[in-house]
This record gives structure tokens, sequence and C-alpha cells, in this order.
């Protein structure tokens, strides 16, 4: 009974979805706020991805917003699973292919990851795409080695202080210029690592700590396996 | 331009086995394999910047929490 | 067109997968499921038929043969907050089995921990 009425009541929803859907027309050209973006993002802010420059320049308040999610999913994570007896990890050593490919694999996928965000302005990344590589490439030593271990303290201090510098790059803006987050180093000419203001040290930030925070996560997940 | 609804059709298929299936260890690798798909289609409506997130946040990370969480509770449903 | 069609029956086989089953943890995957269909949809509204994507990286490019940047933007922060999502739902999943031993949630009846 309950099946039939989930599949009866999700046809009608599909069905006037659908309907709506199919009066956009797929692949025209629409006049809207995008075309502004496109045509001045290289003389305002600089940056030539205009991807990053609309996340962390002209809606950089949203990515603060997100960062702040983040930070509270990990540490509610952290809370919820807490142990007061504080049991270690005791998975298994793996074989011996894996322990050779991780050790040879590990620094590649640190620097890979490092790159990705530095050029956040220049080709496609940024913050978010970057510490996601960081943390994949720390739980694969996570996987490969009983006795790998990071220690507690570094990851919260690095954390807090990415976050720091995020909002105070947001002050420096209320002080020198306008507004919050407003850029007041120089431009630069477009296509060089050094260019495009404030966005390479708030995109430097954010990879910073998003690497450190996926990382915590994990740890606090496997260290609960008996 | 026949990839495409070859593509449509795989991840029709992956979401219905992953929802059907009674071992959820292998439900899980069916939502893992939406994510890759989904991760070419994000790359032929020319979007590199949500292409490299969705592969790297939806395939590793998503998936390793989920087989932890199966780890410590039933790994069959009912 | 396709790309509406899949987004919206990837919606769809979610939503049965949260309404019908039983057990919690196909409920978490369903809707992990549900969040993957509504980002393709937002992407693929802002598609342009023979476009590029939006970086300028040779000098001559035009920003007239663009696609729309504005989707790419919100579906970056979205993908992100749907993980931070599955990972508070699972630890919880793990907190009510330590305490009820079962997943069957017509089992979980009460309130109080």
């Amino acid at each position: 009974m309950r099946k039939v009425t989930a599949i009866f009541v999700l046809a009608i929803f599909g069905f006037y979805m659908l309907s709506v859907f199919l009066t956009i027309p797929f692949g025209e050209k629409r006049d809207n706020v995008g075309q502004h973006y496109l045509a001045n993002t290289v003389k305002e802010t600089g940056a030539v991805n205009t991807v990053t420059s609309i996340v962390v320049s002209y809606r950089g308040f949203d990515t603060l917003g997100e960062v702040t999610v983040l930070f509270l999913a990990a540490t509610g994570l952290g809370a919820i699973l807490f142990d007061k007896k504080g049991k270690k990890r005791r998975l298994q050593h793996a074989s011996l292919i894996v322990r050779v490919g991780a050790h040879l694999l590990y620094p590649l996928i640190v620097l890979l990851g490092a790159y990705v965000f530095v050029h956040g302005h220049l080709t496609p990344g940024g913050g978010f795409q970057g510490g996601a590589i960081i943390a994949t490439g720390v739980l694969l030593m996570f996987m490969s080695y009983r006795s790998f271990e990071t220690s507690h303290k570094a990851l919260i201090y690095i954390e807090s202080l990415a976050g720091i510098v995020f909002v105070l790059a947001g002050f420096s803006g209320l002080i020198w210029g306008q507004s919050f987050l407003q850029n007041v180093l120089p431009l630069g000419e477009p296509g060089r690592l050094l260019s495009a203001g404030i966005i390479p040290i708030i995109y430097i930030a954010v990879g910073f700590k998003v690497g450190a925070e996926l990382t915590g996560l994990l740890d606090n997940l496997l260290k609960t396996i008996k | 331009m026949i990839m495409i609804y070859i593509l449509a059709v795989i991840i029709i298929v992956a979401a219905i086995f992953s929802v059907k299936q009674k071992d959820l260890l292998l439900a899980v690798i069916g939502t893992s394999a939406i994510s890759v798909i989904l991760s070419i289609f994000y790359y032929l409506l020319q979007a590199p910047d949500v292409a490299l997130t969705e592969a790297a946040i939806g395939v590793a990370l998503s998936t390793i929490i989920f087989v932890i969480a199966i780890k410590k509770t039933e790994r069959y449903e009912e | 067109m396709v790309y509406y069609i899949t987004a919206i029956l990837l919606i769809l086989i979610g939503m049965y997968a949260i309404l019908t089953k039983k057990n919690i943890i196909k409920i978490v995957i369903g809707l992990s499921i549900v969040d993957s269909g509504v980002n393709l949809l937002l992407i693929s509204i802002g598609y342009i038929k023979n476009g590029t994507a939006p970086i300028f990286s040779v000098e001559g490019l035009t920003p007239d043969k663009m696609v729309d940047p504005i989707p790419q933007a919100l579906v970056l922060t979205a993908i992100v907050i749907g993980l931070g999502v599955t990972a508070v739902a699972l630890s919880l999943v793990i907190r009510l089995y330590d305490h009820h031993k079962t997943l069957n949630i017509n089992k979980i009846r009460k309130l109080k921990w």
C-alpha cells in the first residue's frame, strides 16, 4: 500500500516538473548578469578564470559562509563520536605492493594538490579541489601503514590560522578601501602568477583550511574502528 | 552524440541497482559509479571546475565515509 | 534535452528510496542520489550550443561564445555542503546503532536516548 501511494505521488510530481522544464529551450543564448561578469572580469579583478573571480571577489561573502558550514560539520562529527577512553586505530598492515606504491605516490599527490590551489586564478581549480586532493593523499597513507600518525594539535592550529587569515583579508578591505573583502592590492597584468590582488591569498588560506579539516574528519572516523 | 545516450542509460541503471540491492556494500559502489559518470557529463557541458570538484569529493571521500559506517553496523539489509 | 530527463529521473529515484525503504543507511544513500540529480539539473540550464569554457586562457578569446559562469559557481558550493550533510548524518546513524542495536526505523520508537 505504501509503495503504490509513493509511486503515484512521484508520478504526478515528475509530470509537472517535466512540463515546466520542457518550456526552457536547451542551449539558447540568454541575456542576464552572467554576460556582464564575462565582459568585465579581466578589467575589474585581473583574474583570468571567471568562476574563481565570481566565487572569491563578486560573491566572496557566500564563500565565507560555506567555509563556516564545513567547519561546523567537521566539529559536529568530532563531538558526536567522542569517546572518553580514546581507543587507537588497529587496522592491519597492507601487503608489500600497496606499501611501496603508497610510499612513492604520497609526495606526488600532495604536490598536485598544492599546484591546484596555488594556480586557482589561471587554470581550472581552486581551494576546495586542492584541499580534497590533499585529504585523499593522506587517506592513502592511513590505509597502508599501521603506524602513520598525524598530530592533532598541528591540524587544529593550521585550521584556525587559515580561517583567521581569511577574515583579516576581508577586514583589510574595510580599513583601506570602502567595503568588506574589497581588492586593495595592485592588480598586475593578467596571466601571471602574482596578479589579481587579494584572490591568491584567500584561495591559499581556503586550501589549507579545507585540507586540514577533511584530514581531521577522516582521522576521527578511522580512530573508532576496533 | 550517441555516447551521451549510452552514458545516460548507464547512470539510470546504476541508480536503480543501488536502490534495489540488499547488500549495502554493493549499493555504495553503485553510488560512486554515478559520481564518476556525472563527472564526465560535467566535462561535456564545458564546466571544468565542477568536474574536478565532483571527481575529488564524490568518488573518494563520500565512498570511504559510507564504508566506515557500514563496517560499524550491519552489512545486509534486514 | 537528454540532460533534463536524466536529472529529473535521478531526483525521482532518490525520493522513492527516501519514502519507501526501512533501513536507515538506504535512506542516506537516497539523499546522496537526490543531491547529484539537482546539481546536474542546475548546470545543464546554463549551457549554450557550441560554447567554450569561461576561461580567457589565450589572448584572442571573446566573451561572445562562452557558457554561463553563474550556475557553475553555485554548484561548486552545493557539492561541498552535500558532503558535509552526508558525514553528519552517518555519524548519527553510528550513534543510534550503538544504543538500539538495530537499523530498522519501525523498531526505533522511543524519543529519549
